[in-house]
């Protein structure tokens, strides 16, 4: 974005040079940096608590589904990309591009949501809660018979379902917030070549999401 | 020589025919929303006052009927007798009202929405809409947490500091409704923290008017903007304990359980490591006002402004690196405790340069002792103490003999009583014309003051005594103890003392009340001040200026040897003052 | 009601007393400098009308001397402190011939574990769950061995100055050597519940042999 467009999304009244990024997008940066405290208190936390655990940690896949959760992070992964593609579309004042490459980082991120919430249900069916293993379901016969080690369960669902699901929070409100922007800013063409904040301002934000996903990806199910 | 002119073109900038409600309810001009958390505010403060009665009838008067004590629930108070389980529900709310609902919000959700734009030269905060949510969020916040104390079970009782595992266990704590509602209403409040700290920050460091550079902000800006930036990343933190907490108490998670793997320190290293930035979110504020208002009481400039925005930031800085010295006892690593003491020695030393440059601005001043400047010197007697009190705690070895002792009760009272509600007594009278057009009365003012410093040192400065003795905190019945049987008639003291403490803030009560309907009309600039927000109308108009004002030079330059008058604002020209380049950039 | 700390009955009660005065003394005299500096800047610049104050921005020099003192104060303070925490709470401080007591801690009551004849906790020989009573001969040094069984407690003797929070799943030390024969108190120091107030143990420093008589008679379930 030229530094002509970016003065242009000033506010109409002169002020002293603050930092070359006009209000929203400089509040949607502070914003990020609270929402980096927030994952990391969470994500610390899970890592005291892994490394202070009583037992055996679980092995990555014994009772998370690594491959469809892999294929859901190259979903996300690809709304990040679309969400790139709408943006420089816009930059270059294509009205058509936008409204498509939007749409699809709508679709990628529902879809992301819609797996998720499909994984959430296929772990509580198995037995794996947030307060640990079921009595009596799947996973407590594995507990029982020694293949899964038990002692830490109960922190690996306290920390996956508040991690995962906090993260899945921020997914649909961004998700949602799409949705809203699309049907009031972007079908009716509101955004030009000379004024496109909102749309680079909700893909910072869709940027973080996507990067706090791929660290969890990482500690929750790889390693 | 010049004299001072108001702005021109001063007014509305466009015709304010809004609805009423539009207006003073739903508002998004930052200064309503200002009033609006100031009205919210005193009504906790009242609400964290009527706790502290409570706790010091029962330390004062052990066992005895308490007067109105018998219009409580027999779960509380049968025959107006304080239960031991009710004692604790009020220590734990006293702390929780008083930092979250009290303190917190006079100083930044009063201050920093009422002042920013004002004294930045700027129309509104940046972004008005999200600043009107974060007040509601507040409020609401503050009305859960209200509820909390009349659920069947009773209010949370395991301290403001909620320590696992007692708070994720009701079975333990015996309170379960109103654990949790305290959870919630905390969630809340760390959301309407962070969306006032994005207007903050977004707004001082993007909405400065021409000329206002970094270093021509007054303190109180500078304090309120790094202070939002402490708020920022701590209320975070503490919103992510508090979801654990509440998940460990709701849905069986197991983070504070030691029988299931997790740990119960655990949540005092997220809890401090929010709770240490949090109390300078308490301090830092007041300090950027105490300099406004003693700078115009001495008629001086600010000795040593730039070692001043050092200092918060010093302060601010190190604050992240000191949270263990809460937790000196707690079981933590004793070499941790090693690094905690180093660093929390260190942080001494940037308010011991505010201090002394406070002294700097008042020698050889020529000062006048309005309400407000009588607080200012008054918060910086106190903090003193308050301040001094702290290396006794950092020395970690005396610190087992005082931690959780009235010695930390004294400590946390001279500096959030002495310190930051002295501050904002000062504060409230300072900018009370601003805010409402009239001022507050001015003899009254100086009898609260002084009523206030006595009854106020009578009942905190012997809690020193009382934690030296080994007092602990948060005991129900201390005479059950032999070693603290003798200082009964000292508790007797402290609490005479509190109730007359208490009694004579309705004289600030009534001063307030009254003054909005019959106080005496104020001019332009009462305080002969230097502010930016001292070029506008009292109260000031909706939308600030018509047109930004353009900055000449610093917040502080009073007794200027080139005016007659003894003040000089910052968007007064003199002749030879070049214009600031900003005003001449790409803007219309 | 005395107005200084209690009386001293371990041998930690003396560097923790000298540093509290010390401090006193340190903190006392910055106290008098700034108060009365303060109160004679009220007096002796209170405002004449037609004045005006002095127009300076500050002093850098003034501002380097009240940097440095402070600093090197404080860093002082800190290699003091430092030298005594790691004597009394440091990973190695505890003699290794220090005598063990096991405290379980509870609401709203202390269990004291003392080992038997054997001088081992653990064995067949311990005196199990004492309740309310910390025995302790005098002059050699004791470690208490603490466990919490629900909630965060806290050891809290005033006249050891001995203090040391007891958690639930972590078992901690904490050790000191008494002094002065006599009957004291120990507090619960960490809000753990509703009877947090009345969770209250006696202390009893005892001569050697009064202890090993007391230990004999509390194996025969004789606990006075």
């Amino acid at each position: 974005m030229t530094t002509a467009d970016a003065r242009a999304m000033q506010p109409p009244f002169p002020a002293e040079r603050g930092v070359d990024a006009y209000n929203t997008k400089l509040g949607m940066w502070v914003f990020l940096a609270s929402e980096v405290m927030f994952f990391t208190a969470l994500i610390g936390a899970y890592i005291i608590l892994r490394f202070g655990a009583p037992g055996e940690w679980a092995r990555p896949g014994t009772v998370l589904n690594v491959p469809v959760t892999a294929f859901n992070t190259f979903l996300l992964i690809c709304s990040s990309v679309s969400m790139v593609k709408a943006y420089a579309s816009i930059a270059d004042g294509n009205q058509k591009l936008l409204k498509f490459w939007f749409l699809v980082t709508i679709i990628c991120g529902a879809s992301f949501v819609g797996v998720q919430a499909y994984e959430y249900l296929h772990l509580i069916h198995r037995g794996f809660v947030p307060s640990g293993v079921r009595d009596g379901s799947e996973l407590a016969e594995l507990v029982a018979n020694g293949t899964l080690p038990g002692a830490s369960l109960g922190l690996y669902g306290s920390t996956f379902y508040t991690m995962t699901g906090f993260h899945g929070f921020h997914v649909t409100c961004g998700v949602i917030s799409m949705i809203y922007l699309y049907l009031t800013k972007v079908l009716p063409g509101k955004y030009t070549q000379q004024n496109y904040g909102g749309v680079e301002v909700i893909g910072l934000y869709w940027h973080f999401v996507d990067l706090v996903w791929i660290i969890l990806f990482t500690i929750v199910y790889l390693i | 020589m010049t004299t001072v002119a108001g702005t021109p073109g001063v007014g509305h900038t466009h015709h304010d025919d809004r609805p009423f409600i539009r207006k003073y309810i739903f508002s998004t001009d930052h200064k309503i929303i200002g009033i609006q958390f100031l009205f919210v505010s005193l009504f906790f403060l009242l609400v964290g006052g009527l706790l502290a009665m409570q706790i010091r009838w029962q330390l004062g008067f052990p066992n005895q009927p308490m007067p109105g004590g018998k219009l409580l629930p027999e779960t509380m108070a049968p025959d107006g007798v304080i239960l031991p389980e009710y004692y604790i529900q009020l220590v734990t709310m006293h702390g929780t009202f008083m930092v979250f609902f009290a303190i917190m919000p006079l100083l930044v959700g009063v201050y920093a929405n009422f002042l920013i734009p004002l004294k930045l030269g700027a129309h509104d905060m940046a972004f008005p809409r999200i600043n009107m949510a974060s007040f509601w969020a507040a409020l609401l916040a503050g009305l859960v947490m209200l509820s909390s104390l009349f659920v069947p079970e009773g209010a949370a009782r395991a301290g403001w500091t909620m320590y696992a595992p007692l708070s994720a266990r009701p079975d333990l704590s015996g309170a379960g409704l109103g654990q949790q509602l305290w959870c919630v209403a905390i969630i809340l409040l760390g959301l309407s923290s962070i969306l006032g700290s994005l207007n903050y920050i977004t707004t001082v460091i993007n909405m400065r008017a021409p000329g206002m550079t970094w270093f021509r902000m007054p303190l109180s800006i500078w304090a309120l903007f790094i202070t939002a930036i402490l708020g920022l990343l701590a209320l975070p933190v503490l919103s992510g304990a508090a979801i654990m907490l509440l998940f460990d108490q709701t849905i069986g998670t197991h983070f504070f359980d030691p029988a299931a793997g997790g740990q119960a320190l655990l949540w005092q290293h997220l809890f401090w490591f929010f709770g240490h930035p949090e109390v300078y979110i308490l301090i830092l504020p007041a300090m950027g006002m105490v300099s406004d208002m003693i700078a115009n009481g001495s008629r001086k400039p600010i000795f040593g402004y730039h070692s001043m925005v050092f200092a918060i930031i010093g302060i601010a800085f190190l604050g992240w690196i000191v949270w263990g010295h809460h937790m000196f006892v707690s079981g933590m690593n004793p070499t941790l405790g090693s690094t905690f003491m180093v660093t929390t020695m260190i942080i001494a030393v940037p308010s011991a340069i505010k201090t002394f440059n406070w002294l700097g601005t008042m020698w050889r001043g020529n000062l006048r002792f309005h309400v407000p400047m009588m607080h200012a010197v008054g918060f910086v007697a106190m903090f003193v103490i308050g301040g001094l009190s702290g290396i006794f705690m950092a020395a970690t070895p005396v610190d087992m003999h005082i931690h959780d002792t009235y010695f930390i009760v004294a400590h946390i009272h001279y500096v959030l009583f002495g310190g930051s509600l002295f501050a904002l007594f000062g504060a409230i009278t300072f900018w009370y014309p601003k805010m409402f057009g009239r001022l507050m009365h001015e003899g009254w003012g100086k009898v609260h003051f002084w009523l206030t410093m006595l009854f106020y040192n009578l009942t905190f400065f012997p809690m020193h005594i009382l934690g030296m003795a080994g007092h602990m905190r948060r005991i129900y019945d201390p005479t059950m103890y032999d070693f603290l049987k003798p200082y009964q008639p000292l508790n007797h003291f402290i609490s005479i003392s509190a109730f007359l403490l208490f009694a004579v803030q309705a004289i600030f009560a009534l001063n307030f009340i009254i003054s909005l309907f019959r106080g005496a009309k104020a001019s332009m600039n009462p305080w002969q001040d230097n502010g930016l927000e001292w070029t506008l109308p009292n109260p000031a108009p909706h939308g600030n200026w018509a047109e930004v004002p353009r900055v000449y030079r610093g917040p502080y330059e009073y007794s200027h040897p080139d005016t007659t008058e003894d003040f000089l604002p910052q968007s007064q020209k003199l002749p030879g003052d070049p214009e600031p380049a900003a005003a001449s950039a790409a803007g219309h | 009601m005395k107005w200084w700390l209690p009386a001293p009955a371990s041998t930690f009660a003396g560097p923790i007393d000298g540093m509290f005065t010390a401090i006193l003394i340190i903190t006392g005299l910055a106290f008098v400098l700034v108060e009365s500096g303060l109160i004679w800047f009220v007096f002796k610049y209170r405002g004449r009308p037609g004045q005006k104050g002095y127009y300076t921005h500050g002093n850098t020099r003034a501002e380097y001397i009240w940097t440095a003192v402070p600093a090197v104060v404080c860093v002082g303070l800190a290699i003091v402190s430092n030298h005594y925490w790691k004597q009394i709470k440091g990973r190695d401080s505890v003699p290794p011939d220090a005598y063990p007591i096991k405290v379980h801690a509870k609401q709203f009551e202390w269990l004291f574990t003392y080992p038997g004849p054997d001088g081992k906790l653990g064995t067949a020989d311990d005196i199990v769950d004492v309740r309310n009573k910390l025995h302790v001969p005098v002059g050699r040094p004791v470690v208490l061995q603490e466990e919490a069984e629900d909630v965060i407690h806290s050891v809290f003797i005033p006249v050891f100055r001995l203090r040391q929070d007891a958690v639930p799943g972590m078992n901690i030390r904490s050790w000191f050597i008494a002094t002065v024969p006599g009957e004291y108190d120990l507090a619960c120091s960490q809000l753990c519940g509703m009877g947090h107030y009345k969770m209250h143990a006696k202390v009893t420093v005892q001569s050697q042999a009064d202890f090993d008589a007391w230990l004999a008679k509390a194996a025969q379930g004789d606990i006075e």
